[in-house]
């Protein structure tokens, strides 16, 4: 018989059932894989406020006095709401829209091109977060006043 | 007439996923398209987007079809991504059909509101 020499190596953390609580909160996930739960989440929070959205379209193509509304939603708010209320939800739509259209051209660019590697991952994932987010700064200033 | 029995059966499912994952992206090109043309609409208004410019944006009838046809394609692709993400994280089969159900009766709804607001203007 002869005796495998290995080394010994610290105990690797394993992960079989990734547990929401007990392992999310440490579980380091490379750019890629950020852009692709960010994707998610930002498909999902779109699918849920979707009537916010259409009452938004509704009220801001209806009349002007509707428009009157749709300004003053985020002027002076709606109920016990403050208008900048409204405009951080619209903020976090915007990014959501920006997010989700730049993460869904990757994946249309990696479709086209079957451009499939770890290096190619990484890169396109840091180009999608800084469009997004450089968009959504743009798009929030002039939301907030800025410009 | 293609053959499907004997040695030539395709045992390897209806191809629904394929279907999914073409429409997904067709939608979602139609989508970015419409994008750009409405952004394009709003950046080159010259001074302040008062309710007459903006609502010129889509008064046309050629607008108002294509503005439709977008509202179906955005609730044929909500439906793909909710439905995998229903899919991956929800294991319960009364749970998951439910939602599912939920999801289709949301995006059903949502479309005819908003070509309801569309041809009323």
């Amino acid at each position: 018989m002869t005796e495998l020499v290995t080394p010994s190596r610290p105990q690797r953390p394993e992960f079989r059932n990734i547990n929401a609580f007990k392992d999310l909160p440490h579980y380091r996930l490379p750019l890629a894989g950020m852009v692709s739960i960010l994707h998610r989440i930002s498909g999902a929070l779109m699918f849920l406020l979707l009537p916010f959205i259409i009452w938004l379209f509704d009220v801001s193509v209806s009349s002007e006095i509707s428009f009157a509304r749709f300004t003053a939603l985020f002027n002076l708010g709606a109920g016990p709401l403050p208008g900048w209320f409204f405009k951080l939800v619209a903020w976090a739509l915007i990014w959501s829209y920006l997010h989700h259209l730049t993460a869904g051209v990757r994946h249309l660019w990696m479709d086209i091109n079957h451009a499939v590697s770890n290096e190619f991952g990484r890169r396109s994932a840091i180009v999608t977060l800084a469009v997004s987010l450089v968009l959504t700064a743009a798009f929030g200033a002039k939301l907030f006043g800025l410009y | 007439m293609s053959v499907n029995f004997g040695s030539k059966r395709i045992v390897v499912g209806a191809h629904y996923g394929l279907r999914d994952w073409l429409s997904q992206r067709i939608t979602a090109a139609l989508m970015v398209l419409f994008t750009l043309l409405v952004l394009a609409q709003v950046l080159f208004t010259h001074g302040p987007i008062g309710y007459a410019t903006w609502a010129g944006i889509f008064a046309a009838q050629w607008m108002k079809v294509l503005t439709f046809t977008i509202i179906i394609a955005l609730a044929w692709h909500a439906w793909v991504g909710m439905r995998d993400i229903w899919m991956d994280y929800i294991k319960p089969v009364w749970l998951r059909l439910s939602l599912q159900v939920f999801t289709i009766v949301w995006l059903v709804g949502c479309a005819g509101w908003a070509v309801q607001v569309l041809w009323r203007l």
